[in-house]
């Protein structure tokens, strides 16, 4: 629909004209500045005027993140920045809204609403920073911590499971379900771009490490000695293969996925990704075992879906053009009026 | 009914009354809310003054024929002006059993039962818990009443016999029996009930063929029934001149904010989670799309209010409305409101609590909450209705202060008001004022950044009225950020200051408090300036008092009435009124919560008077209370 296109700027912008004049307060280290960083590079490419972008986020570390870019914002409350971006978008579609929460704000206290905006498909884009921790709270495990988490509430182990939480996005109805990290600046960038271009809201996993509560929670993946064996980048229409050498390849056997020897196999065997295959999605956010457990498969990046559905405001806003097409433009007297009226003399 | 006896005429009394309340009452399903609405339409048709009372039971589909699922409509029709749904009943309907042993204590001795035998067999007899072998309308207990008994379900099935309709549907259409039987004892024209269902059965013309028959069945059987040998008659009011409609109050809420939207130039959003008593303004909202009214069922209270807020930051006219439990849920982003300033209408139609409470009941117990209830020093705007078509006035007046001050404004109705109804002299549109909403467009200030002095645009910058610039997404070079941290004054940065957090919490509730500035004075609304008794009330006990300070007037009794409607800021010169008269007496349907804040404010020894049972005050609970005073 023509009305949601956003006005372009008029002038070339650069990540400096996203950077706010407020200081950033994150603890030095923390994984959080590198996304920062992506986001503000990204951002004059997408081609949007600074006037029309809005950041809204929840309470949490990530969530100072509006602050920080120089469009506007709001820093609204634990939870809910979800639900803020959805009265924003629905009265304003042709916005480029973003919103900024982490595993406790969007898991815990504001999963509700995290799960019934990706069930209405409002077009935003979700950056649920993930650390596994609470860290503005100084350290109690939350609900992406594993079992068994040690932290300052759970000095014997948590004894909860975590979710996982794209699978939760997809059974949600998720329209765009996608993963990077912190640490792979290049690849984050093109995610965050991919989201963007997505209509419909797009769910974006980050893993970010909080140096301070849960240093090195994602170490296997993101650091380079692991990396290779430990991750599977996945590329539309590309085989599935890992390993340090590229060796390894996932093949399907049936409904399972299996890890085959590249080697072993012909290409046309390997399991190749295809964005746009709800079912085969559905398999790779199962890709979510323990990195330490033997025979584990290895943890999927990049994106796993993407499905066209309608998006909320737009139906909102079709509906108010059907209804005026139908009825007329609301005359107020009409209504003031009502049905049935009487005169008194 | 046979032509020939419909020629049959007799001779009947005709007599004139000022005033009557009728009780219709029956289970849920016997179409009693219809029956009470149409006989309302008709009598406001025919200029008498109104006010209505549903009950509907707690339970959405009780035990047919038991006592939890008697639905009841309460009507107060008269020649004389009317301001409560009455005190007790002269005529009561009863379907069945049930709804005679629930409603009988309303009626006044010497008041016409009408009872529908069908209703009264063993089953009807146990499920209201008669003892064995007892039947109210033959042990004698009713003597001192007059009791007409009407099988009203046979003569309806008889009435449609060969019409091809099943037995089920046809006793759906009893109701109309009823109807048409009392329009004839009260000399009301068939014609507004016959057009009303072409209109409404408009797809199923059968329909509208049965459901006449059976109206002026029951319309004939007054006219061929020997033993109904009176009719009356109430005259027109004297109302003042104009043109009227039928309002409900949560209709009138509704139809108040979509005419502030339209006032304001701004699009209305409403987020909402369905909650009783005020799902109504919901459903009535998401009926006028066509005038660009953007309803958002959210998943909970919380989003509804959160999504409300975003709305307004888009530039929206935002409102969020529920009932007490929900707006116990939305305390801490009523507070994001209070310190993000941003315009916002929460509306509470309360009910009965605490916790569920009685859901179907009304109550004004959350003047306490709207006032105080959230963490922090988080004052709002709070604004009371009075009566059904005062929701109509008051949602506008919230909508104005709102977006005038760029404050959270809470409007306070409650279940007695919003499911009443009234006449209304509506207004014409473009007598409505208008309300005016500038966004910022242009920086309005400047910081120093080392020894460069910059222009920038300054979020809490503000007006006389303390109140800051409105600037939407989309204004080019006025990008800012605001959030629920503490903030410094002018830019909005946070800031956790010591000095600064206490002038910001100060600067908050001077905000509101100058609102008073922007409201009308407190009138007095019967009686004289200065006197032995001030009646002074808030919300919908307006109509009880009203009544029993006129009669107690009329009594030659020094009694003067003030009804508060702007709860805070409250009228500057509220304390002078007070100061005139010797004793204040503060009927509430709480446990004396405006009381508490009158003497808070103006240490004075307020008389309490309190119902807290579900039902409104009766004129003549607030009447002999004045009495006793006057001693
Ligand atoms: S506590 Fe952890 S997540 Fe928060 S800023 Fe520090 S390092 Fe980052």
């Amino acid at each position: 629909m023509s009305t949601t296109t956003t006005p372009a700027p008029t002038e070339k912008l650069t990540a400096k004209d996203f950077t706010s004049d407020q200081e950033v307060r994150w603890c030095p280290g923390c994984g959080d500045y590198s996304i920062l960083k992506q986001v503000q590079t990204v951002m004059p490419d997408l081609g949007i005027a600074r006037e029309n972008i809005a950041f809204v986020a929840g309470i949490g570390c990530s969530s100072r993140f509006p602050y920080y870019m120089d469009t506007y914002g709001v820093h609204s409350i634990h939870g809910r920045a979800t639900a803020v971006a959805s009265g924003l978008k629905a009265t304003r579609p042709e916005l480029s809204v973003w919103i900024v929460t982490g595993d406790g704000d969007g898991l815990s206290i504001g999963g509700n609403h995290t799960i019934h905006l990706l069930r209405r498909n409002l077009d935003v884009n979700v950056l649920l920073f993930n650390n596994e921790i609470y860290g503005l709270t100084k350290g109690q495990y939350s609900p992406a911590s594993p079992l068994g988490k040690v932290s300052k509430s759970t000095p014997y182990g948590s004894v909860d499971n975590p979710f996982n939480p794209l699978a939760l996005a997809l059974g949600a109805g998720g329209t765009f379900i996608a993963r990077s990290m912190d640490r792979d600046p290049i690849h984050l960038r093109t995610i965050l771009k991919r989201a963007h271009e997505h209509k419909g809201t797009s769910f974006v996993e980050i893993y970010q490490n909080c140096n301070v509560f849960n240093d090195g929670a994602f170490e296997v993946f993101t650091e380079k000695a692991s990396k290779k064996a430990e991750t599977l980048f996945m590329e539309h229409g590309k085989p599935l293969i890992f390993g340090a050498n590229a060796e390894k390849g996932i093949k399907l056997d049936g409904f399972k996925p299996v890890i085959v020897n590249v080697a072993d196999v012909s290409a046309n065997d390997l399991w190749i990704h295809d964005e746009r295959d709800e079912m085969k999605a559905t398999l790779l956010t199962r890709f979510f075992d323990d990195p330490k457990k033997a025979d584990h498969m290895p943890r999927p990046f990049g994106i796993f879906l993407i499905q066209d559905k309608p998006v909320y405001e737009e139906g909102m806003s079709a509906q108010i053009a059907d209804v005026i097409k139908a009825r007329g433009e609301g005359d107020l007297d009409t209504l003031l009026r009502g049905r049935e009226t009487w005169t008194i003399n | 009914m046979t032509t020939a006896t419909q020629e049959i005429k007799r001779q009947t009394e005709n007599k004139e009354l000022k005033n009557v309340v009728i009780l219709f009452a029956g289970d849920s399903g016997d179409g009693i809310q219809l029956t009470g609405t149409q006989f309302t339409n008709t009598s406001a048709l025919l200029g008498n003054d109104i006010s209505t009372f549903p009950n509907f039971p707690a339970e959405i589909r009780a035990p047919q024929g038991t006592l939890a699922g008697v639905s009841g409509f309460q009507l107060h029709f008269g020649s004389v002006n009317i301001y409560t749904a009455g005190d007790a009943s002269d005529v009561l309907v009863v379907m069945n059993a049930a709804a005679l042993k629930a409603n009988i204590k309303s009626l006044k001795p010497g008041g016409i039962v009408i009872a529908n035998t069908e209703g009264f067999g063993t089953k009807n007899l146990d499920l209201a818990k008669y003892p064995k072998g007892v039947n109210p309308l033959k042990d004698g207990s009713l003597d001192k009443f007059k009791v007409y008994e009407v099988d009203i379900t046979k003569l309806t099935r008889a009435c449609l016999e060969g019409s091809g309709m099943g037995v089920k549907d046809i006793d759906r259409s009893k109701n109309m029996f009823v109807l048409g039987f009392l329009l004839w004892m009260y000399n009301r024209s068939m014609e507004p009930t016959i057009s009303f269902l072409k209109e409404q059965f408009k797809k199923k013309p059968e329909l509208i063929e049965t459901n006449t028959k059976v109206l002026k069945a029951g319309y004939n059987y007054g006219e061929t029934t020997e033993t109904f040998t009176t009719r009356y008659e109430v005259k027109a009011a004297p109302m003042p001149k104009g043109i009227y409609r039928s309002i409900m109050g949560n209709q009138a809420t509704a139809i108040g904010l979509i005419t502030a939207a339209k006032k304001s130039g701004l699009t209305l959003f409403y987020g909402s989670y369905p909650i009783t008593p005020a799902s109504d303004v919901l459903h009535e909202l998401a009926k006028h799309k066509n005038f660009g009214v953007k309803t958002f069922q959210a998943e909970d209270e919380i989003a509804a209010i959160c999504s409300a807020i975003g709305a307004s930051f888009g530039g929206s006219l935002a409102i969020t409305g529920s009932s007490g439990p929900g707006i116990a849920l939305k305390g801490e982003a009523i507070g994001l409101a209070v310190m993000l300033e941003i315009p916002l209408v929460i509306l509470n139609v309360q009910r009965g609590g605490p916790s569920t409470g009685l859901p179907t009941k009304t109550e004004q117990a959350d003047l306490l909450q709207a006032l105080y209830g959230r963490n922090g020093e988080c004052p709002v705007i709070v604004v009371a209705a009075s009566s059904p078509s005062d929701c109509f006035t008051m949602a506008f007046e919230a909508c104005r202060l709102s977006l005038e001050h760029m404050i959270p404004v809470m409007l306070l109705t409650d279940g007695y008001i919003a499911n009443g109804s009234e006449p209304w002299r509506f207004p014409n549109a473009k007598d409505m004022p208008e309300i005016k909403v500038n966004f910022a467009t242009k920086k309005n200030g400047t910081i120093q950044n080392g020894d460069v002095t910059e222009e920038r645009y300054l979020p809490y910058k503000r007006d006389e009225k303390l109140s800051r610039p409105w600037a939407i997404p989309g204004t080019k070079g006025l990008e800012h950020r605001i959030g629920g941290i503490e903030k410094e004054n002018d830019t909005g940065n946070i800031s956790y200051e010591p000095e600064n957090h206490e002038f910001m919490v100060k600067l908050r509730q001077e905000k509101v408090d100058r609102a008073a500035n922007n409201i009308p004075d407190q009138k007095l609304d019967n009686g004289k300036e200065k006197g032995k008794i001030l009646v002074l009330g808030w919300g919908s006990t307006y109509g009880s008092i009203k009544t029993a300070v006129k009669d107690c007037i009329a009594l030659g009794i020094e009694v003067s009435h003030a009804h508060v409607k702007y709860m805070s800021p409250l009228p500057k010169n509220l304390g002078n009124i007070l100061k005139n008269f010797d004793k204040v007496l503060m009927p509430e349907m709480n446990n004396g919560q405006f009381s508490k804040v009158i003497r808070d404010k103006f240490l004075i020894p307020t008389i309490n008077f309190n119902k807290i049972k579900g039902v409104p005050f009766s004129a003549g609970e607030i009447k002999a209370k004045i009495e006793e005073l006057n001693k």
